[in-house]
């Protein structure tokens, strides 16, 4: 790969469903790159981040259709790939943390069995080796008890643990580009910061890139290292994540506003008035 | 805090809680939730109960409005010790805001029905002009009367829940967590509201969150839960100006705060 050439490149994505009342778009012409880096998507529910997630990996359902213009990984056009082509990408080269480990972790199978089949599915290596390098994944994301957790099924462990297996199910075959969608919104905050620090850790180590998509501006701006925010399925703004306070855009200026804060008392939270303008505006290209 | 001062020398508390005991199970299964918690809140005070997941917050709350029998110890609304169960005039002193507006509404019952039923149950008359002026009250206007929830946006059902609970026209709310299913912006429209309703009807609130940064905001005082115990209890002040004096409150303030790779990460090898 050139060093040049950023490890994903989005151009001009529309995500559109079909309803009775017509067409509803839930991503309207938005374009963005990631190279090794921590990309924050921030918005609020329906602003259309989760669905800029799943189409990098082409998983908008049908009747939802996927539309760009371009979407490149590493270089290779992802949208001229067969689905046979895709399923090699996925998981392998470019994984998905969903928000809730209940839901994508099989109830049925041991913890062990699935890190260890993710593992199988993509290298050629044996029971023993995959079994030796699950435990070893389980290690990597700080559970201690690594062996007892192998041989234990989902309801068996917490919320927080679950979300640290998913995450090194996710890892085990090392993919350039990790897509993180509210990886940690269903965990307490306290373990929600630990599986952060965690992630944080082997996304860095590793050289991945990271997508962390979110509705939290304060955990966003302080976890990533560049921040877009989207608003009615466009890119409203983008701008370092360290620079989000100084946000220009009246919408991200509303919801950092609308947060209340510890060290700064108000008698009433900011509201935040929604321009119509606001959806008619171009959307802003983010390139790294 | 100074309104509740007053008042408080002269009247007793609106609600005392005092080593409240709640079990769950029996037998060789038992396992005790909330251990020994102890509180009291003056009439037209805000009250927080912070604390995570499993934390017991929510049992008290979930006790205090007779949801749970299984308790011991003692509580009281207005001097007055409440039993296990509760009779009808009980629900009109107190009531409670879940934090799930998608579940906590029936969903085949249009919003007229649902603001209608506890003045039904309590032989009310003068419904219309009631449910209408709860409308206006939380904001909502009368367009929405008629409407199923499913044609509600999260905020818009919030506020049909919090109507509701104030049908009956109580002193004391209870709030389950009644903005963490909602957007921010849609989050501080509703807190904006229940503080303006504390204010206008001198109501008093006890609040569940995990949220430090909304308790702040919301409330007078604090109590920090972790395990079914109170670690420890402060005023909004102190937890804006001190170092809070446990470690896990300590925690709980700086992951409020936002990803902080110093503090968080110092444990991993």
């Amino acid at each position: 790969m050139d060093e040049q050439e950023p490890l994903l490149k989005v151009d001009d994505l529309w995500v559109r469903f079909p309803t009775r009342t017509g067409m509803v778009e839930a991503v309207r012409g938005i374009s963005f790159s990631v190279g090794r880096e921590r990309v924050g998507i921030v918005g609020e529910s329906g602003s259309g981040k989760s669905m800029t997630g799943r189409s990098i990996l082409r998983l908008v359902r049908a009747p939802g259709q996927m539309e760009a213009k371009e979407i490149s990984f590493k270089g290779e056009d992802l949208l001229g790939y067969s689905e046979k082509q895709m399923r090699a990408i996925r998981g392998h080269r470019i994984s998905m943390v969903m928000q809730d480990p209940k839901f994508s972790l099989n109830p049925v199978m041991t913890v062990g069995k699935q890190i260890s089949e993710a593992y199988r599915l993509h290298s050629r290596a044996s029971r023993g080796e995959a079994r030796r390098k699950a435990i070893e994944m389980l290690e990597a994301v700080e559970i201690r008890d690594a062996e007892r957790v192998y041989n234990s099924y989902p309801h068996e462990v917490s919320g927080g643990m679950g979300q640290r297996i998913m995450i090194a199910m996710m890892l085990i075959p090392d993919p350039d580009l990790l897509i993180a969608d509210e990886p940690t919104s269903a965990l307490d905050v306290t373990v929600q910061m630990r599986v952060l620090a965690i992630m944080d850790k082997l996304v860095r180590e590793r050289g991945m890139g990271l997508i962390f998509i979110s509705h939290d501006l304060n955990l966003v701006s302080s976890f990533c290292d560049r921040v877009i925010i989207m608003y009615g399925g466009k890119i409203v703004e983008t701008c370092k994540a360290s620079e989000l306070h100084n946000a220009s855009h009246p919408y991200t200026r509303g919801l950092l506003a609308a947060l209340p804060q510890i060290d700064r008392p108000t008698e009433k939270l900011a509201v935040l008035d929604r321009d119509p303008a606001w959806r008619s505006q171009e959307s802003v290209p983010a390139y790294e | 805090m100074n309104e509740s001062d007053k008042t408080m020398t002269k009247s007793p508390p609106a609600l005392e809680v005092t080593n409240l005991n709640v079990y769950f199970g029996e037998g060789a299964d038992i396992f005790q939730a909330v251990k020994n918690v102890s509180f009291k809140l003056a009439k037209g005070g805000s009250y927080g109960l912070v604390g995570e997941s499993g934390s017991g917050k929510s049992t008290v709350l979930r006790a205090i409005s007779g949801l749970i029998e299984h308790w011991d110890g003692r509580i009281c609304v207005d001097g007055e010790s409440l039993q296990p169960k509760r009779d009808k005039s009980f629900y009109r002193r107190m009531q409670m805001v879940f934090q799930d507006p998608y579940a906590s509404l029936h969903p085949r019952h249009t919003v007229d029905r649902i603001l209608s039923e506890p003045l039904k149950l309590h032989g009310i008359k003068d419904l219309d002009a009631r449910v209408l002026k709860a409308l206006d009250d939380v904001g909502l206007g009368r367009a929405f009367r008629f409407r199923y929830p499913h044609q509600l946006s999260g905020g818009q059902r919030q506020r049909v829940a919090v109507a509701r609970a104030l049908m009956l026209e109580p002193d004391i709310l209870l709030l389950d967590e009644p903005t963490s299913a909602l957007d921010v912006s849609v989050q501080a429209e509703i807190l904006n509201l229940l503080k303006d309703l504390r204010e206008e009807r001198n109501l008093t609130y006890l609040m569940v969150t995990h949220d430090l940064a909304v308790v702040a905001h919301m409330c007078e005082e604090i109590a920090v839960m972790q395990f079914g115990e109170v670690v420890e209890v402060m005023s909004i002040e102190q937890m804006r100006n001190a170092e809070p004096r446990e470690a896990y409150t300590r925690e709980l303030l700086a992951a409020s705060k936002g990803y902080d790779p110093e503090f968080f990460s110092s444990e991993l090898s």
